[in-house]
Order: C-alpha cells, then structure tokens, then sequence
C-alpha cells in the first residue's frame, strides 16, 4: 500500500499546512512527496520519540501532521509519547504503521506489529484505520485527514484481493461475498485472503465474509445484515492478525453483548509474538491458525 | 515583549513569597525545584514572552512557579490560585492538559518538553510566523535519551527560534546529579553540539536578561542557569529533601521571613 500511500498524500500535499514526518524510512516509496513536500517533508532520523512529539508540537499550531515508520517503532516506542503529549490534547496527528500485523515476515518479530491497535485504542479518541485493499488508501487518507477530533492510526498491509476480483467501495463494514452460513469478520487485509476459499462454496454452508477496516467497533454501526445472519445461524468467527487482548474479537462480542444478542463466538488470532522459527506473512498466519484453510475446517465443526 | 515595566527586586520579592504561600496553604511539596526555577521564569514571562510567542514547561514540577509566573502577568487570578493542588481545580500538581490558554501542554514525565519546543518552533518556521519559543527543563531531564533526540533534531533543524532554559540546580530526585548519573560539566557535554551555550546565574536578573540577549546566530540557544535548589529559604537551599516535603506553620513562617528579607 506503500505506493498508494504516497500518490494519495501527493494530492494532499498542496495544502500548505501538511507536513510529514518520517523516522528515517521510506527508500524507493517516498521520494515523489519528499520532492513535492521539500521543506514539509521531515527526515526526523531513527529517533521515533522525538518525531512523535515534534509532531505534537506542530499540530497543535494547526499544521496537518503524519508520523511514518515501520509499523511497531511508530506506536511501541513512543507510547508514552502519544499518549502523553498527542492523545491527551487531542491533537490530529496521523501515526501511519508500515507492515501491520506480521506484515514484516521472516524480519522477525521486532518488526512485527500485532498488538497495535489494542494497544492505541485505549487512548482518548484514537481512530483506527486498517485498509483492506490496495484500493482503499485513497479513501482511507481522506478519512484520517477529516478527523480533527483527535490521533488517528493507520496500519498499512497488502491487500490481498484474488486475481481479478472486482474490489468494493471503500466502507467501513463490507460483506465481501454472500452466503448463508454463520458470517466471518476479518480485519483489514486479512479478509482479502478468504475469498478465494470462500466464493467457490455452496451458498447454503458458505459463510459471509465480512471486511472490518475502521476501529473501535462502533456498536451502532453494526450493518444490519451482519446482525441479522448473526441471529439467524447463532454464530460469528471474527478474524484478525492481532493478538486476542485488546482485539476486535473483545470489541464485537462488547458489541453484541449489549445489544443481547447471544451467539457462539470463535475467535482467530495471531497467537505468538514469534514462534520457534521465522518465515513469512503467510507462513505466520499459517501458524496461528489464521489462514483459508484453518477457518474453513473450523467452520465445518 | 510584554508592556509591563521591568521586573524589579520588590516584585520578584512578591512572587517569591506568593509561590511559598501558595504551596503552604495547599500543603504541596516540590517547592525546592519552584523555587530554583522561579527566577527565570518571573524574569521570562514579564519581559520576554509575548502573544507570538510560545513557552513549554518540561520539568512539569515546577508547575507552582508556572503559575505564579502566569499569575504575576495577571494570566492567572488570584483566587484561582487558592485552587492549587486541590479536588476540582484547573491547577494540578503538573501543568494541565487543558483549561488554561497560556499552558499548551500537560508535562510531568521528563524528557519531553524539548521535543515539544522543538516541534513548535519548526511549526513556526514552516507556517512562516513570528514568534519564539522558550522551553524550561531541569538537569536531570538531561538523563532522558528522548532529551538528546530532541537536542540533535533542534540543532539539524537550526532552530533559531528556540531558546532552553536549563535549571541547572544539581539536584534530583534521590541524590545529586553528579551522584546518580553525571554529566558534569553540563556545559562541556553540550558543547560539541550547533548549538549557543550560556552559561548563567540564575538567580540574578541582570545576568538572566544578559544571557537572553545573546543572538542566536540561527541556531537554538541554551541557557544553563546555575541555580540553587530551594533558592532563598537557608533550611531548603542545597537539600533534596526539599523536592517533596511540604512546610510546617513554623517552616513557613521562617521562609517568609527570609524570602522577605532578601
């Protein structure tokens, strides 16, 4: 999404009051806004505690501010950071995480970011963003641009939609394909890795793929639809390349549980921070249980 | 430049004596580091800081003085101050995150205040505005890695709009500073860095003036004011006990009669 990223910040970039900020990345990706931006375009060096709090201090001159590193430094790192010195005045900064969830791969763990947005959300008006598609970040930007009412994150993937599928309209929910088994929430880029296995079922037994892309789950936001196949068939998956604490797992079942509607619940998760060896995206989800082939035999139980 | 005339002795006597009441009356500590602080900051918000201009606390503990120095300029009232430290008031024990126009920011974990000076003063810069910003930090804070991020981006960024006040009153929480983790001589530490380094005292006005006269030359300048902890009150001075503990009515009495004798 990287590519994405820079054209739609391109077009943001004639406003005079954007400024970027990066913690020394964006080789190969970045240079046509480093050229566009010149002075607005800030190398800030590896030190991610200062980018963010420098950051702090221009937007709350008013500036339109973006903080970008790999994924874990812009939010691990700095915690104290955001929390103190963004979320607590409110400030609009946009913190953007490069290779969310086990984005990073076989670099290893330290690059890995799977308890990212469980960890922001605790804070006072943080927004969350999980593209889910390639196709998305435009949208996805202009959304965390509008949002002054404090920080906003956005976790950058891969979308990973099948070879000439036809990709939605950015929303906030969308049911990726139709069925009329127990429905599956996955967020962000995950839910594109489903849809292959799933398309091709019977329509009977075939689950609903849901994609969740904006965070905290709004609970009066939920599409009714969902609701509606949830109560039907008394069972939801909820899938996420996240940790179970904090996770959109909890956040829906708040949901659903306040509005009383009961159902069966499973949960898939990323389920290690590293295992006993290292290998790729697809090859942690695969070890976590989080790929095609795990949730379509969970669903046949 | 603000339009009030300069501060004299007497005033600063007034504000001195208007910090230690007001930690007496709402029974807070932390009076030793006000107390070292306190000067800088009268001499500062008096004379120096203006609309366009921006300050950052970052030793957060020294909010009391904060707010007699915003007091002494008629930012904060009277009355409010009474509120200090107390259930429902706008004046915490570190500047608030909120509710008061002339704090932009909530500090008190050290090692910040820098970064967010420095972000402001780029702002600045970028927005194409006058103004300066003047960020306050005590020498311990110089412990924080986060403070020597802050200190290498301003110099890159050659923030001629940035000047730093370092209450170098070598004391800190559990010990001296050349006791816990040295970094003397200060001065010498920070001289390998593009920035201006002026050493000061930091108790006497017309060094402090002196000192804020010096050009920037386009790059940011730091100011480290020798100053004594507790400055002014002889059973506070030099003792780090009194970085927390609050006066007694027979303490406050004697800090009163002293404070008022200088």
């Amino acid at each position: 999404m990287r590519k994405q990223f820079c054209d739609a910040l391109l077009a943001r970039a004639q406003s005079p009051e954007m400024v970027f900020l990066t913690g020394d990345l964006g080789f190969m990706a970045l240079e046509p806004l480093q050229e566009r931006l010149a002075e607005r375009f800030i190398n800030a060096g590896v030190a991610e505690q200062n980018m963010v709090t420098v950051a702090a201090g221009m937007a709350r001159l008013g500036l339109d501010v973006w903080a970008y590193s790999i994924a874990p430094f812009c939010y691990a790192r700095p915690f104290e950071q955001i929390r103190n010195d963004v979320a607590f005045h409110k400030l609009p900064v946009k913190l953007v995480g490069n290779g969310g969830g086990y984005g990073y791969g076989v670099m290893g763990p330290t690059h890995h970011a799977i308890e990212d947005y469980g960890i922001l959300l605790t804070l006072p008006a943080m927004k969350v963003f999980v593209p889910v598609f390639d196709e998305d970040v435009p949208a996805v930007i202009d959304l965390a641009g509008d949002y002054t009412a404090g920080p906003a994150y956005l976790r950058l993937g891969r979308g990973e939609p099948p070879a000439g599928w036809s990709v939605p309209d950015y929303s906030t929910w969308r049911l990726l394909v139709e069925g009329d088994g127990p429905p599956v929430v996955a967020v962000g880029p995950l839910a594109g890795t489903y849809i292959a296995a799933i398309q091709n079922l019977p329509q009977g037994s075939r689950p609903a793929l849901w994609a969740l892309a904006e965070l905290p789950v709004v609970s009066d936001a939920l599409p009714a639809a969902l609701l509606a196949s949830i109560k039907r068939t008394g069972r939801i998956v909820v899938a996420e390349e996240h940790v179970q604490q904090g996770g959109v797992g909890s956040q829906l079942a708040m949901c659903l549980l306040g509005q009383g509607v009961a159902a069966r619940l499973t949960h898939l998760f990323a389920k290690a921070h590293h295992y006993e060896r290292y290998g790729s995206q697809s090859w942690l989800r695969e070890q976590s249980g989080l790929d095609a082939k795990t949730l379509l035999a969970l669903l046949e139980n | 430049m603000t339009a009030l005339p300069e501060l004299n002795p007497a005033r600063l006597r007034e504000i001195r004596l208007r910090l230690v009441q007001m930690h007496f009356e709402s029974g807070v500590g932390h009076i030793g580091g006000n107390l070292s602080a306190m000067d800088a900051m009268a001499v500062l918000f008096r004379e120096y800081i203006g609309a366009e201009d921006h300050f950052v606390l970052s030793k957060g503990h020294a909010a009391g003085a904060l707010y007699i120095a915003l007091w002494s300029v008629g930012r904060i009232a009277d009355e409010q101050l009474k509120t200090f430290h107390k259930d429902n008031t706008l004046l915490p024990g570190h500047p608030p995150a909120h509710g008061i126009a002339d704090i932009p920011f909530a500090t008190g974990s050290l090692g910040h205040g820098l970064s967010l000076a420095a972000g402001t003063a780029l702002g600045l810069r970028l927005q194409k505005k006058p103004g300066h910003v003047f960020c306050l930090m005590s020498d311990g804070e110089w412990q924080e890695g986060s403070t020597w991020e802050a200190l290498i981006f301003a110099c890159h960024q050659k923030l001629g709009n940035l000047t730093v006040l370092v209450d170098h009153n070598r004391l800190q929480g559990f010990g001296n500073t050349t006791d816990v983790a040295s970094m003397a001589p200060l001065t010498e530490r920070l001289a390998g860095f593009a920035a201006e380094i002026i050493p000061a005292p930091g108790h006497d006005l017309a060094a402090i003036r002196s000192a804020l006269a010096t050009p920037t030359n386009g790059r940011p300048r730091i100011l480290v004011l020798d100053t004594t902890k507790g400055h002014g009150v002889s059973f506070m001075e030099n003792r780090m006990e009194w970085h927390y503990l609050p006066l007694n009515p027979e303490r406050y009495a004697q800090a009163r009669e002293e404070l008022s004798a200088r």
